[in-house]
């Protein structure tokens, strides 16, 4: 079983993001997704996602069934998982409230916002201790204050919380210190052992340090220009993505 | 009757009272029923003396009425707020009289009104939640039960029209005398033609521990009501307190065309008693709702203004408290929703008469799907209020670009030892926020419910707790509704 994307192109009103993207996402097997900032990675992430303001052409497939249609949040509970690289404030909503509010919909399909589930915030609260944040952060307005490291540590658990079958972390190691990158590249070796597909998008490749990855790509102004191993990290950091262009 | 033990109790009782769904969902079409007595007409004397008759009223009433039509005739329509060209008073039933025998038992009346009834929940909020409570459909109050708690204190609860007749001194001396006659023009025609509504007298040194209610049901179109409510609680000793909360809730099954809402409140807090009234407005999408609301706080008394402002078409509401006495203060609380394209004209007044009094006056406002929510406030403390202070707050939240909201408070401070403090805040939801959630599983109408939750959660910790359970629910199933769309 896997996600796969064909021949997935993007534009935002004139202008194209990505070309023709085609790649396939395993379960149980991590995917590096290497390259140049602008390149268009965090796009392709909001694409798979969903993000209503792109115009798609091309399948997205999800075991087999295509999602290329569905809104974001039937995607989500589908089985697909977004770690943001810059998640956002929601002033107001306490971060407790959310994981919540996730738990809820992920196992009934629909959010009763006057029932807490006490076994959510236990859970939460050691998952927090986990990612290296204090339990204090639950009372806390989702992102609001937040470090980056703390960001990149609370999309980690928020994923954990929606259980997904497919995982995509954006740049989860950049703002975070050898310790941290060290906890989150764990997790997702963890992750992969119980059998779930994940796509780490990442500039410099900190966390290949940590999470052995079975397949790498490059991507380059809107295109993958190349597939391989780990050994196209080592590549790319003596050389540069100098090489790709034309 | 059943006593409430732990707060908690009471809120987990009137949530399975509440029920699951909302009120204009839960009340479904207008149902047809019998009506004893429409009266529609041009307002003139010679209406006003039939609604006074049918009424059989004395003298001192009518002559009231009358100075109202006066004055009526001779205001000029207020032009301050959106929307209220669009109302002629003529095109409504001015009086309607179902035919139904009032009582004491709900289970009594008419099988119409049963049913409306019951989907309220209000049989179990009866038994279980309240001293006393008292419904008003269309004109007339149809059920009034005054429970042992109430009669053993001695306080008297009754419609408002039941007053005039059994507690003419009482009434003659209060009645008008908080909320004057010739306020403004929408007040004038209240007093002209005022029908239904409650009564309540605390006598000193008296605490009413379980809350009132007061329900008022609008079931047809083109309907106009104008109940009256008066709440009085004497003037205590030195030492002695008194305590008092009245709820009201309001709603209307769907109607084709509008119906229209001008009722008035009018609250004389004597010496030391403290009085909470909480609003729950939850009208249907096809009523124009005016709420009248005055306080006057006497030395030492605390009045307590709670607004949950979610249905009707428009709504113009700004309760004020007039704060006469030495160490008076008062707390108004107001959370106004306006989701789909409708008006919420809210706000509070706080006029500050006499030294060492305090106001504290919290709005939050939410506007969704085209709605407008504006504040309007004012606060003003006379020459001579020494050491008093006030507090404003307004925060708006904006749940998307149809929708829009105003802040518009006024400070007239003309005492130099007051201390006079306001602060605004806007948040407008993006859309990255809602990628954000449905990224989540969570989908636009039940993001919106988690952040607008979020939003009024510091003021619900400030209410009573039945309060919070029933706006919470209220909100839940008004965003809900949104659910499909995302």
């Amino acid at each position: 079983m896997a996600l796969e994307v064909l021949n997935l192109s993007v534009s935002i009103g004139e202008k194209e993001i990505l070309k023709d993207v085609t790649f396939r996402l395993e379960r149980g097997e991590t995917t590096i997704l290497m390259g140049p900032n602008g390149g268009g990675k965090t796009t392709l992430s909001f694409a798979i996602m969903g993000h209503p303001k792109y115009n798609v052409s091309g399948k997205i497939l999800l075991d087999g069934e295509d999602i290329s249609k569905l809104p974001t949040h039937e995607r989500a509970l589908k089985g697909l998982g977004l770690a943001f690289q810059n998640p956002v404030e929601i002033p107001g909503l306490r971060f407790s409230s959310l994981l919540n509010a996730i738990s809820i919909k992920k196992r009934t399909g629909e959010l009763d916002m006057s029932k807490i589930d006490p076994k959510v915030i236990v859970w939460a609260g050691r998952k927090l201790g986990e990612v290296g944040l204090d339990r204090s952060f639950l009372e806390r307005e989702v992102n609001i204050g937040f470090s980056g490291g703390e960001k990149k540590r609370s999309e980690i658990v928020q994923l954990m919380a929606m259980d997904p079958k497919y995982l995509i972390l954006d740049e989860p190691d950049s703002g975070l210190d050898v310790d941290g990158i060290k906890i989150i590249g764990n997790i997702v070796n963890g992750l992969k052992a119980n059998g779930k597909g994940i796509l780490i998008i990442t500039h410099h490749a900190e966390i290949t340090k940590f999470v052995k990855p079975d397949k790498v790509m490059i991507m380059l102004n809107g295109s993958i220009v190349e597939e391989g191993g780990a050994e196209l990290i080592e590549k790319v950091e003596s050389r540069g993505y100098k090489g790709y262009e034309r | 009757m059943k006593r409430l033990g732990s707060p908690i109790e009471l809120e987990k009782e009137l949530k399975e009272v509440m029920g699951e769904k909302g009120v204009d969902e839960l009340l479904g079409k207008a149902k047809e029923y019998k009506k004893e007595i429409e009266i529609r007409g041009k307002i003139g004397r010679d209406l006003i003396e039939e609604i006074s008759k049918l009424k059989k009223e004395p003298k001192w009433m009518l002559n009231l009425r009358l100075r109202a039509l006066e004055l009526f005739e001779k205001l000029p329509m207020p032009n301050w707020v959106e929307g209220i060209e669009s109302i002629d008073v003529e095109e409504f039933y001015q009086y309607v009289r179902p035919e139904a025998q009032p009582g004491e038992e709900w289970n009594q009346l008419p099988d119409w009104f049963k049913e409306y009834y019951t989907k309220l929940g209000l049989p179990e909020a009866e038994a279980y939640a309240l001293s006393g409570i008292t419904t008003v459909f269309d004109s007339e109050n149809l059920v009034t039960k005054v429970k042992e708690e109430l009669k053993s204190k001695k306080v008297i609860f009754t419609s408002m029209d039941e007053a005039v007749q059994r507690y003419p001194e009482i009434v003659k001396q209060y009645f008008s005398r908080v909320f004057p006659i010739g306020d403004y023009k929408l007040a004038a025609l209240h007093y002209a033609l005022w029908s239904g509504g409650a009564f309540v007298y605390i006598p000193r040194n008296t605490s009413v521990i379980n809350p009132v209610e007061a329900y008022f049901i609008i079931g047809s179109e083109l309907e106009g009501q104008f109940e009256h409510t008066l709440i009085v609680a004497e003037d205590n000793a030195k030492g002695e307190t008194s305590y008092l909360h009245f709820i009201e809730g309001c709603a209307a099954p769907v109607l084709k065309r509008f119906s229209f809402h001008n009722g008035m409140v009018e609250i004389y807090a004597g010496r030391n008693s403290q009085i909470y009234f909480t609003t729950l407005q939850n009208w249907g999408k096809s009523i124009i709702n005016f709420n009248n609301k005055r306080a006057i706080a006497n030395e030492n008394a605390h009045v307590e203004w709670v607004e949950g402002s979610i249905g009707s078409k428009v709504t113009y509401t700004y309760p004020a408290t007039i704060l006469k006495g030495r160490g008076s203060t008062t707390r108004n609380i107001s959370v106004g929703i306006s989701n789909g394209p409708y008006i919420k004209d809210v706000g509070a007044k706080a006029i500050h008469v006499a030294p060492d009094t305090k106001s504290i006056i919290i709005s939050k406002s939410i506007s969704s799907g085209g709605g407008l929510a504006t504040y309007r406030g004012l606060v003003k403390i006379l020459k001579g209020a020494k050491g008093s202070f006030s507090h404003v707050s307004c925060d708006s939240l904006i749940l998307d670009e149809k929708s829009r909201a105003y802040t518009l408070p006024r400070n007239e401070v003309d005492e130099p030892t007051a201390t006079v403090s306001h602060e605004a805040s806007v948040d407008k939801l993006s859309e990255d926020q809602l990628f954000y959630m449905s990224s989540r599983g969570i989908k636009e109408g039940e993001a919106k419910a988690l952040i607008v939750n979020g939003f009024i959660r510091e003021v619900l910790k400030k209410l009573p707790l039945e309060t919070v359970s029933i706006l919470t629910k209220v909100i839940n199933l008004e965003f809900s509704e949104l659910g499909g769309v995302g």
